[in-house]
């Protein structure tokens, strides 16, 4: 318990930090550390595979991409803040808080107790299992989405020269 | 509940231990080896009420000494934060990779069985790729927050060149998966213990020879050292993304470089090269394929796995050393075009080549 509340309280300090930081790269910096954090957490909750994943994927694979395109185009101060742009994320904000608060008051409880005692929950096999028997379809429209937008940057790539 | 604490906490310091201790041997192998591959003496100055030893005292005290002494420089218009994070963020991925490489079977002590590898996840592999993922961090944020022209390039070439990398070497390891049927690494290194044809063990290396020449290719690419030291680039970039890095810093870089040296080796021996396994040693000693069986106690059986892990690591070390003195630097388009065109193709076909002989057979 006090486990989770150093780790939540952390992620959300650099979360915050996210959001509040002038500089491009620390905000990544600190978006990084954030996706880290919540990938720790799912360890803690026995989720080991979804917790390597989320490091793999989200910190390992898409915040570099960020960084490199924060690096190539560099932008040295951020543009000031219009009055339109900071009334829309206000009123985003608060339609996503209005979405937030009746689940997280309208649930039960967390489920409290183990998973299945033969440590075979989140493990591989079972995630494969599931992935190609029940989600098979969900499973390969994603893929296909991918490889349109591959193709895709390959056509505009092409174009450019 | 203490003991296996103190247990699982003295293999975390062991092999803390060893990564650290042989990433510093390295630096001397490094010096030395160059030395007797161009046919030069090599370090050789300093010395201890006249002992030498080699250059070791030259490369493991005086070198480390000077460095840790050394002004630390920042340049005035960088990041002073993310500057001095920058070589942790480096060194951190190739010293917690090794968490999960097995050095050695179980080993019993009394009524307990202690599993010789820190973390015995069964994602091993997957963590192995996603520490690896983190480690291009403290290149492209050293290179960018020194606020230099030649890190700057540096940085943007090394996580080009990871980027692409990491996928060929995940692809290359596929076969590997599916000829043992899973993640752990343990598991992997106590299948290969077994005979085919009752002579010939089980390695990796004989099921997936292309796998390994793609593994052990990306994995050098990934040290961003010679041939693919483009980051580094020392006749362009000067030192490309470490070069405003100076003192302690610079050798956090340095160190990191041979750590990931030690740790690819660690990862080629587990996959390919039957980890800690030993020949026909099963765990009551040699049983040989003419009939011949050599009894050895518990104690004996595990110190020679143990030891067979560290001499093939060693190899490989030796080896990407080697390789490093004796090859001439690829041109960057090179490169690009090595990983995209020829080792992703390579790997993919021989996933499915793998995936065809496994349901024919």
């Amino acid at each position: 318990m006090i486990f989770f509340l150093i780790l939540a309280g952390l992620s959300v300090a650099f979360s915050l930090l996210v959001v509040f930081q002038r500089n491009v790269v620390h905000s990544a910096m600190a978006l990084v550390a954030t996706l880290f954090l919540i990938a720790v957490l799912f360890l803690t909750l026995d989720a080991v595979m979804v917790g390597i994943l989320q490091i793999l994927v989200y910190a390992g694979a898409i915040m570099v991409l960020f960084l490199f395109v924060i690096m190539l185009l560099n932008p040295e101060v951020l543009e000031g803040r219009s009055v339109v742009w900071w009334v829309l994320g206000s009123l985003a904000a608060l339609l996503l808080l209005f979405e937030f608060v009746p689940l997280l008051t309208g649930t039960a409880g967390p489920v409290s107790g183990p998973g299945p005692a033969d440590g075979s929950f989140g493990s591989p096999e079972m995630l494969a299992q599931s992935l190609f028997s029940d989600f098979v379809l969900p499973f390969e429209v994603a893929s296909v989405l991918l490889l349109v937008a591959i193709i895709g940057a390959v056509v505009l790539a092409k174009r450019e020269s | 509940m203490m003991i296996d604490l103190g247990i699982i906490a003295a293999k975390a310091l062991l092999v803390l231990f060893m990564v650290l201790n042989l990433a510093g041997i390295l630096g001397w192998i490094e010096r030395k080896g160059s030395a007797l591959i161009q046919d030069r003496i090599g370090a050789n100055r300093a010395s201890i009420f006249g002992f030498a030893g080699m250059g070791l005292v030259n490369t493991l005290i005086a070198d480390p000494i000077k460095l840790l002494t050394k002004e630390d420089f920042i340049p005035p218009k960088g990041d002073r934060l993310l500057h001095t994070l920058a070589p942790c963020m480096a060194f951190f991925p190739p010293l917690v990779t090794f968490a999960v490489i097995p050095f050695g079977d179980v080993l019993m002590l009394g009524e307990r069985a202690i599993n010789l590898q820190v973390a015995n996840l069964n994602v091993g592999i997957l963590y192995i790729f996603s520490m690896a993922s983190l480690s291009v961090y403290g290149i492209v944020i050293g290179a960018w927050a020194s606020n230099n022209k030649f890190s700057l390039l540096g940085g943007v070439r090394g996580s080009a060149q990871m980027i692409s990398y990491e996928i060929a070497m995940g692809l290359s390891v596929m076969g590997i998966l599916m000829v043992y049927g899973t993640l752990e690494l343990q598991e992997i290194a106590r299948a290969q213990g077994e005979l085919l044809w009752s002579w010939l063990p089980a390695w990796g290396i004989f099921f997936q020879p292309v796998a390994f020449l793609l593994f052990f290719t990306a994995a050098v690419a990934e040290t961003k050292r010679i041939p693919f030291d483009l980051p580094e680039a020392e006749s362009e970039l000067v030192a490309g993304y470490h070069v405003e890095y100076s003192g302690g810093k610079f050798l956090m870089f340095f160190a990191g470089e041979f750590a990931e040296i030690v740790t690819a080796s660690g990862l080629i021996t587990t996959l390919f090269f039957g980890g800690w396994q030993v020949p026909f040693l099963m765990r009551d000693g040699f049983h040989f394929p003419w009939g011949a069986t050599l009894f050895l106690p518990h104690l004996a059986v595990v110190l020679l796995q143990v030891g067979a892990f560290t001499v093939k690591v060693l190899f490989f070390c030796w080896l990407q050393i080697l390789l490093r003195w004796s090859l001439p630097r690829f041109r960057y388009d090179q490169v690009m075009r090595l990983g995209w065109k020829m080792l992703l193709p390579l790997a993919l076909l021989n996933v499915m080549a793998t995936a065809i002989l496994i349901i024919a057979w």
